[in-house]
């Protein structure tokens, strides 16, 4: 078979022309859209696993700042307890000291108010003693004091007993 | 839903027309000893008949037989001629040769003698009446024309070209209304994306693909489409027509050169890196590779691949003739059904195969073209 003989020039050029007409119909009817809807889901596709992907490790940044925040919470709330306990401790100390200074504060008065009733008494009783005494003695002076001698010693032993006291 | 009501009344309409045309189509010839490409019973006539197949036909004959009157029946329709003669444009319909290709019949118009010796429009020299034949059977008194005829083959790429056409706005359409196609369009997706992650995207690179994308497409589809329709039994031979691959390989040929980057241009004239007094014949050889020898590779593989396969299934076939005597009809039709079905299976293959080969094959010669080296 002769293949230069079989050439048809005229096969060559319709098909030419028809090639060349449907290349432009094809590419303006089919091939653009065709493609370009074809980007366009397959974009759509990659930013849907992207924005996936991104919402995941927010996701997982959300729950690590979670658990940072209530650790920190605890945390927190662990300090305020203790500082809490320590304040109360201190009130309690500081109340405890303060009581006990007022209590012996109030010791040291009533001991020395007891300490002046007791010498105020004493020197009651030493007076009404002194003075019953003195009745005593008056008796027994008017009934004894018959020899100056007695007499003075009597006011002397007295006087003594006096001074000693 | 609507949309297949529509195109199955408008496929029932096409077949009723195309049935009503083969009835007018089908006409009678009484004289016997005519070669009309139709009887095929020795060696001989099978050698023609394949030949005759894979020329292109001026007529969409379907099948012919001979009545049992002794009548030449031909089934089929016929083609418009237009040809250039020495007066002019001249068209008439191929039937006015009446199936007759040897040169027998002699359609006159405008005072011109024509005459159709295998699948080609002859005129007659001044004076002639009829034609004649040297020893080697070329014709004496007769010059070929230019021939501008609707011929079989230009009916194939006007189906194909209107198949591509349907489906694939069809599929662009889909599109508009939903992300994921259906029916056909879902069927149609896979092959372009295919085209476009397999072919276009590894040989032209992810920066240039998409100025390519169009030709590859196209080159593709039709190429596929139209292989794929020479296996059916209407019996195209349309990419085994040497003017259609050339025809694509020039095309290939012509984006490729047009496209060609400064470092291509640099490579191939002026190669950087070799002796000077190599660089001419280094760009002598890149030249002709460039601009001879890749587009001919194309255009004979396509070419050569597609006939040697019709060749081979038809030659398959008509071993149900020629081991009649030994095998008995029985047996030899069983033979000739299985190998042909064998070899009609691996042509579909073939089909696919040379599609992707000159799809890829361009792909790769634009890649090359387009490239942008680093500079080192």
């Amino acid at each position: 078979m002769d293949i230069f003989n079989d050439f048809s020039v005229g096969l060559f050029a319709l098909q030419l022309v028809i090639l060349i007409v449907l290349l432009v119909l094809l590419k303006k009817f089919a091939w653009k859209p065709i493609l370009n809807s074809l980007e366009e889901r397959e974009s759509g596709i990659e930013n849907a696993l992207a924005a996936a992907d991104n919402a995941r490790k927010e996701m997982q940044n959300l729950t690590a700042d979670n658990e940072r925040l209530a650790k920190e919470a605890r945390a927190e709330r662990e300090a305020m307890m203790k500082e809490a306990r320590e304040i109360s401790d201190k009130i309690i100390a500081d109340a405890k000291q303060d009581a006990k200074e007022v209590t012996t504060k109030l010791i040291e008065t009533a001991q020395a108010s007891i300490q002046q009733e007791k010498q105020a008494a004493l020197a009651a009783l030493k007076k009404n003693v002194a003075e019953l005494s003195i009745g005593i003695a008056e008796s027994v002076i008017k009934k004894e004091l018959s020899n100056k001698k007695d007499q003075l010693e009597l006011v002397e032993g007295i006087l003594k007993d006096v001074t000693l006291n | 839903m609507k949309i297949a009501q529509k195109s199955i009344k408008f496929l029932t309409i096409v077949a009723i027309s195309l049935f009503t045309t083969l009835s007018f189509a089908s006409e009678s010839n009484k004289t016997d000893n005519q070669n009309d490409g139709g009887r095929v019973n020795t060696k001989q006539e099978i050698n023609d008949y394949i030949k005759h197949h894979l020329a292109d036909s001026h007529d969409f004959s379907l099948f012919s037989y001979t009545s049992d009157a002794g009548e030449r029946k031909h089934v089929g329709f016929s083609l418009p001629v237009i040809v250039w003669t020495s007066k002019g444009l001249v068209t008439f319909m191929s039937s006015e040769f009446h199936h007759n290709d040897d040169g027998h019949v002699i359609v006159e118009k405008d005072g011109l003698k024509l005459a159709k010796i295998h699948s080609k429009i002859y005129e007659l020299d001044n004076g002639a009446t009829q034609v004649s034949f040297d020893e080697t059977h070329h014709a004496k008194n007769a010059h070929k024309i230019l021939d501008f005829s609707i011929t079989k083959s230009v009916v194939g790429i006007l189906i194909a070209a209107f198949l591509i056409f349907f489906g694939f706005s069809k599929l662009a359409k889909q599109y508009k209304s939903k992300a994921i196609p259906t029916g056909l369009g879902r069927a149609l997706e896979p092959l372009v994306l295919y085209v476009r992650d397999e072919i276009a995207r590894p040989n032209i690179g992810e920066k240039k693909y998409k100025k390519f994308m169009p030709y590859l497409l196209t080159v593709f589809f039709f190429i596929w489409i139209l292989n794929l329709m020479g296996l059916t039994p209407i019996g195209f031979n349309v990419t085994g027509q040497i003017a259609i691959t050339v025809c694509l390989a020039i095309f290939t040929l012509i984006i490729y050169i047009s496209n060609g980057s400064k470092d291509f241009w640099m490579h191939t004239l002026w190669m950087p890196g070799v002796p000077k007094l190599l660089r001419p014949i280094l760009a002598v050889l890149e030249l002709a590779g460039y601009l001879l020898i890749k587009p001919f590779s194309l255009l004979v593989r396509l070419f050569a691949n597609i006939t040697a396969g019709h060749s081979v299934v038809m030659g398959i076939a008509a071993l149900m003739l020629l081991l009649k005597a030994e095998f008995g009809t029985v047996g030899a039709t069983g033979i000739s059904f299985f190998l042909t079905l064998f070899l009609t299976v691996i042509e579909v293959l073939v089909a696919f195969l040379q599609a992707f080969i000159f799809t890829m094959l361009s792909a790769l010669f634009i890649g090359m073209a387009v490239e942008e080296h680093e500079h080192h």
